[in-house]
């Protein structure tokens, strides 16, 4: 089963390879991972989804929990928690269907980054499935190149 | 001031009273402000005896173990090192020296990526980039180490930060918001432990390492004895309690007694203490202790249903969970109705009666037998080190240990050469006490270099070679698991290479040779008596296993006969409801 989780983390070097490491030896597969700072700078926010099952997601905790740059970990909570992605795709297109790729994007409120004469470049943000929807649609006007940051979220407010 | 003789300053605030290590090109600022330092330096030959020697040190002496390597191979060769401090949770602080950072990541000459190489084995690590961090860095090193469930840390230092210039500050108390290490056990856990301890028909106490590391022995001995409860414990926890007490079932796991495998089996209720549930421990961990309800206390909450589920967690420090759960106790006994334990007392007498630990007496010099002897003579009182192997199992199945930390062994990584750097260490720790390591030929010849080391800075330590010819355990495994094919195990004995004797008086020490048991206790009282290093070289039977044994993967009641008795296998039924 897919968890995401929120790691506060202390800022200093070493720790994202401190975290990659611990997945990569204890056998956990990571899913995606996002890393960037917060409100604090001496503190960073990663969003992990990993794929584990319950038994699993404990050992992940814990053992995430040992390392000494770790602060937080929450489990996000699907229900209680807000999630965002964004896709970045480069479209083959030429005048002749540029307008309509700019029209769905427009449907999933992307915004056209970049265009040049043969592709038109267009950012989607949201959940996952928004972002596949996204993706399926212009699939068969020819997908140049395409890039997802990884989930982040946060929880909901209370 | 430098930032080398703020290093040094740090160490010598921390209490630190003597380093193991070697020199090398970046770490000469530090040594030269060593030189002038009070802390003893004791100059090892290869930087893994340093390592292994503050391990030795941290675990007789309960302090943190120094270690200090240069850059490059100076540090890889203290990996092993800091793997085998991190398997068995003994405090450590490594320093090793680094490149100038402006060479970092250059593949500058003896460069390696120690922090990138030490993260998946040591509790945790430090690049020290700027001199002024000096003295929290290894005020932090100091506290990781040796608080919660301690560890290894490794602080890597670059030439340039030793020599860069700093102003002296150091905090009240290391800043550390991620690191707090629970202490105090849950009261509401531990009084469900209480009752299930009064409750339990057949309860028994599993020790482990934890309890010698948080020195609980009193208050695990009181809730044994208070209670009536028998006593198992691992390699780790050897010494957690007395073993010659009437409730003691000895080791359990791979090499244990038939006891305290039966017992396991059997068991209502596990209060495991500082032990983690090892595959040496649980054999096939589906068949493992299938009718108890398991109570764990650890520090370490990422130990807690790792292996086996607990139903009562209890994360905290042994002696204070153990302290509190004595009180617990002691408050509801009164009113809790305790179920007759005289079957299960009648039950674990009979095993313990029908199968001790035994072996053939005929034949040769038996390797059990010269085990049996160093305990007599030294009265049980020496401080044992091991090699790995069947000269550890021997050790631990024939030297009874009364009191903790005096038996020192590679438990989980198993470190082949951790023995006699490590009992050198212990020395250094212990002067006035005896230390002897117990080792098998090809361990010793692993780390014997450091003969040097014991000679000339006065560690008398004296090792007792139970010399079989052989990697004698994996010869063991080759007879039992790979039809008596002995692939590379076999060291060629009677062609004399080394001769042992030979190779301890060429460093100075005492050698000596014994072939017939009754020259067993003549040679070891002469070695006693020597103030120097000596090397006692036994030639035992080259074929002698270890019983009795689980096989790996095997459940615990399958055990392989100590040849001796008949082997009558119990089942255990299927699992009862837990008593919550």
């Amino acid at each position: 089963m897919k968890h995401t989780l929120s790691v506060l983390v202390e800022n200093k070097p070493g720790v994202l390879a401190r975290v990659a490491e611990l997945f990569a030896r204890r056998g956990f597969n990571i899913e995606s991972l996002a890393v960037g700072t917060t409100e604090k700078p001496d503190i960073s926010r990663m969003t992990i989804v990993v794929d584990v099952a319950e038994h699993s997601l404990e050992q992940v905790r814990k053992q995430l929990h040992k390392l000494v740059n770790v602060i937080e970990i929450v489990d996000l909570d699907p229900e209680a928690s807000v999630a965002r992605e964004m896709v970045m795709v480069k479209v083959r297109a030429d005048t002749s269907n540029r307008s309509e790729i700019i029209e769905i994007a427009d449907i999933f409120r992307g915004n056209i980054v970049d265009v040049s004469r043969e592709s038109i470049t267009v950012e989607v943000t949201g959940n996952a499935s928004k972002l596949s929807a996204f993706e399926d649609l212009v699939k068969p006007y020819g997908i140049k190149e395409l890039v997802r940051t990884g989930k982040v979220a946060l929880p909901r407010g209370k | 001031m430098t930032g080398a003789k703020a290093l040094v300053k740090s160490l010598e605030e921390e209490g630190v009273e003597i380093i193991f290590g070697i020199p090398g090109g970046v770490l000469l600022p530090v040594f030269d402000e060593l030189h002038h330092s009070r802390i003893r330096k004791v100059l090892t030959r290869h930087e893994q005896g340093a390592a292994h020697a503050a391990d030795g040190y941290a675990r007789a002496t309960g302090r943190v173990g120094v270690c200090m390597a240069t850059s490059g191979p100076g540090a890889t060769n203290l990996v092993t090192g800091i793997a085998n401090a991190f398997m068995d949770s003994v405090p450590l602080v490594a320093i090793t020296g680094q490149v100038a950072t402006n060479l970092i990541g250059t593949d500058a000459f003896q460069e390696a990526d120690t922090t990138g190489i030490t993260m998946p084995i040591a509790k945790h690590n430090y690049l020290v980039k700027d001199p002024a961090d000096i003295p929290d860095v290894v005020q932090e090193a100091f506290y990781i180490a040796s608080t919660g469930r301690p560890g290894p840390v490794v602080i890597d230092v670059p030439v340039d930060v030793s020599r860069g210039e700093l102003t002296y500050h150091r905090r009240e108390h290391p800043a550390l918001r991620g690191y707090k290490p629970t202490y105090k056990g849950h009261k509401k856990q531990i009084k469900l432990a209480a009752q299930a301890i009064l409750r339990a028909r057949n309860p028994v106490i599993y020790a482990g390492g934890g309890v010698i590391t948080s020195n609980a022995a009193a208050e695990l001995k009181r809730l044994a004895v208070d209670n009536g409860i028998f006593v198992t414990h691992t390699l780790m926890g050897k010494g957690a309690f007395p073993e010659t007490h009437k409730l003691s079932l000895g080791m359990l796991g791979m090499h244990g007694t038939r006891c305290a495998n039966y017992a396991m089996c059997e068991t209502d209720l596990i209060i495991a203490v500082g032990a983690r549930f090892d595959d040496r421990i649980t054999g096939k961990l589906s068949e493992f202790a299938p009718k108890a309800t398991v109570v764990h206390i650890d520090i370490d909450p990422a130990e807690i249903g790792k292996n086996v589920y607990a139903h009562i967690p209890i994360v905290g420090d042994a002696k204070q969970v153990l302290r509190d759960l004595n009180a617990a106790v002691k408050e509801i006994k009164a009113e809790t109705e305790k179920p007759d334990r005289g079957e299960w007392n009648r039950l674990i007498s009979e095993w313990k009666r029908k199968y001790p630990l035994a072996y053939d007496k005929s034949g040769g010099l038996k390797p059990q037998f010269v085990v049996e002897k160093i305990y007599e003579v030294t009265r049980g009182e020496a401080i044992i080190c091991t090699e790995v192997g069947q000269n550890q199992m021997w050790a631990a199945q024939y030297y009874p240990m009364e009191k903790p930390r005096r038996f020192i062994s590679s438990g989980g990584l198993g470190t082949m050469g951790f023995g006699f750097p490590a009992a050198i260490g212990a020395q250094l720790g212990k002067p006035d006490e005896l230390v002897i390591d117990i080792a098998g030929d090809g361990s010793f010849q692993m780390t014997l270099q450091e003969m040097a080391t014991a000679v000339l800075e006065g560690a008398p330590v004296k090792v007792a070679i139970l010399n079989n010819g052989y990697l004698g355990m994996v010869r063991q495994w080759q007879q039992l698991f790979y039809g008596r094919t002995y692939s590379c195990s076999c060291l060629e004995r009677e062609r004399d290479c080394p001769d042992f004797v030979a190779l301890a008086e060429a460093y100075g020490a005492k050698g000596l040779r014994v072939r017939e048991p009754e020259e067993v206790e003549p040679a070891l009282l002469e070695a006693m008596e020597a103030d120097c290093p000596a090397v006692i070289d036994f030639r035992v039977e080259p074929e002698e296993n270890v019983y009795p044994m689980v096989a790996p993967g095997a459940p615990l009641y399958d055990m392989i006969g100590d040849m001796l008795y008949p082997v009558e296998k119990i089942h255990p039924e299927k699992a009862e409801e837990p008593f919550l």
